[in-house]
């Protein structure tokens, strides 16, 4: 009997995080007991979660040591609020910490957030700014992966988390774009862009354009063990340095009109590994 | 729709490095000078608006895909030049309205370009090259991250239209269906969605707010007093750590920002098993 691959997205930040850790590894911090929720909900009539919305764990990838920091698409849009982000950004501090004492931590980040939580807005920016931070002094040391599996993807100052990883990993269902596209709907009219055709907003920020443009390193199915080996061999692969490709981009951007843009699918043709060359 | 750009920005970049800015090659939103602040040779580079601007939605004093690959430039350019001495300071003068916000701007990555901009800004900080950032005017959301959010010390101006927020208050109105005065009430109550830097001040993620200064029209006085509490930023962080651990240190973030500090204490005690 053939057996139906398991989804990722379905999963929780919580089973998430145990998949992409070795079997029986899993050991989750600041767990939902430790009861550290948002002091700034509450003053807003929202409930505040017990973990705020990020699972921190500790464990082994392929038998090293490991950390994963996963963010929960479920709860306020995976939202970056100060706790949720004082997560990422201190798991980040620990594992570039440790790196310094000569006991490197494989990171793996999974990514499913709409951005800064406008609620705590000026502490979920300062988080997003701290993330960006650790992310950069850590990829001095070891790689960090990033995952984007979707449904919520992953946008506002979260969107340059991802493209600071070392390695992105993108299922089709994953969007990865800087704004939002209602947020561009209600900003730069629906002329700009309509948010509610999917196919389009796809075109342009979802996983599979991503990929074919360089600007992600792997597409995977959502497959929970195929997105787990996946994280396990971006360890071993050579990491992407799209983010120091200065004079490359300015080039590619040079040649591109704005007035007269190329589609998504000319975009491909455009940036694909072939076309880079 | 909406008030003319700011110039503030320019304004400031040209009192402090007495000139134009203007890059060969790069686009005339992005100004890059040298200033002399105390005994050093400051690299300031400046984000500002251009009507004419190639990308539609970036007119406005917006940091489009253009500025931030360009900030990225200039950083790096700044970090490979050979030097005698110290690494030499940056300071990024801050007066953006926020990221650009448009349908070509995604396509083409603009996320991936400001994440060029921190990656490169953070580099040079890292080097150990003070980066310091000096709020004129408004410091919204993407615009911050990618242009001033990875210094290691912030300083403000005391004035009005001096804003941190992750959204420009009028499109957190329409998001939230709020309007700007009920987000104006909402902020003296909640202080994280304040936009006011006072407030900003009061979460311990500034170095110092410079108090009496002419913002708009600054006087020759106003140079001055900022010059110097740019240079006395530049040895602060010269004598620290070249991370962003100071803006959990004050004790305005050790009041409301404890949270932070909180998470940090537990997840370290619990990092390694017992």
């Amino acid at each position: 009997m053939i057996a139906l691959p398991a989804s990722f997205i379905e999963l929780t930040a919580r089973e998430r995080a145990r998949v992409i850790l070795d079997a029986g590894s899993f050991r989750e911090l600041l767990g939902p007991f430790e009861r550290l929720k948002s002091p700034w909900l509450p003053l807003q009539e929202v409930v505040a979660q017990a973990d705020d919305g990020v699972v921190v764990a500790r464990g082994r990838i392929a038998g090293h040591r490991a950390a994963v920091a996963a963010i929960e698409g479920a709860y306020q849009g995976g939202s970056i609020g100060e706790v949720s982000g004082a997560k990422i950004a201190a798991a980040l501090e620990l594992a570039v910490r440790d790196c310094e004492r000569g006991a490197p931590v494989r990171m793996v980040l999974l990514l499913e957030t709409g951005g800064v939580r406008l609620q705590e807005a000026n502490l979920g920016l300062a988080a997003i700014a701290e993330i960006h931070a650790g992310i950069v002094a850590l990829r001095r040391h070891v790689p960090v992966i990033g995952v984007v599996a979707g449904e919520v993807g992953c946008f506002g100052g979260m969107s340059l988390a991802a493209a600071l990883c070392s390695r992105l990993i993108v299922t089709r269902q994953a969007r990865l774009g800087m704004n939002g596209p209602e947020v561009i709907e209600q900003e730069a009219g629906i002329g700009e862009l309509d948010a509610s055709d999917a196919p389009l907003v796809w075109s342009l920020m979802g996983g599979a354009q991503r990929y074919a443009t360089g600007l992600a390193d792997a597409l995977v199915e959502d497959d929970a063990a195929q997105i787990a080996r996946e994280v396990r061999a971006a360890f071993e692969r050579p990491p992407a340095a799209r983010t120091t490709e200065v004079e490359r981009y300015r080039q590619r951007l040079a040649a591109i009109d704005p007035q007269h843009p190329p589609t998504a699918e000319g975009l491909r043709r455009l940036w694909s590994a072939e076309g880079s060359r | 729709m909406s008030a003319p750009p700011s110039t503030r920005g320019l304004r400031w970049f040209k009192a402090l490095t007495g000139e134009e800015g203007l890059v060969p090659g790069a686009p005339r939103t992005v100004r890059v000078a040298d200033a002399r602040i105390g005994g050093d040779l400051a690299r300031c580079i400046a984000v500002v608006a251009d009507a004419a601007n190639r990308f539609p939605r970036a007119r406005a004093g917006e940091l489009g895909i253009d500025e931030a690959w360009t900030l990225a430039q200039q950083v790096r350019r700044t970090l490979a030049e050979p030097t005698a001495g110290p690494p030499r300071p940056l300071l990024a003068i801050v007066d953006v309205s926020s990221q650009a916000y448009g349908r070509r701007e995604e396509l083409l990555g603009i996320h991936l370009a400001c994440a060029a901009a921190v990656d490169a800004y953070a580099s040079a900080r890292l080097a150990g090259h003070p980066l310091i950032a000096l709020l004129v005017g408004k410091a919204m959301s993407g615009g911050l991250l990618a242009h001033g959010y990875q210094a290691n010390r912030i300083l403000a101006l005391d004035a009005a239209a001096v804003q941190v927020h992750a959204m420009s208050q009028e499109a957190a109105a329409r998001i939230t269906r709020r309007t700007v005065e009920e987000l104006g009430e909402l902020g003296e109550r909640i202080v994280p969605m304040a936009y006011d830097i006072r407030s900003f001040a009061r979460l311990g993620l500034l170095w110092r707010l410079i108090e009496g200064v002419n913002a708009e029209a600054p006087a020759a006085a106003d140079v001055e007093r900022v010059r110097t509490a740019l240079a006395e930023a530049i040895a602060d962080a010269r004598a620290a750590p070249p991370d962003l651990r100071q803006r959990l240190q004050s004790a305005e973030a050790r009041t409301l920002r404890a949270a932070s500090l909180s998470v940090r204490q537990r997840l370290a005690a619990q990092w390694d098993e017992a």
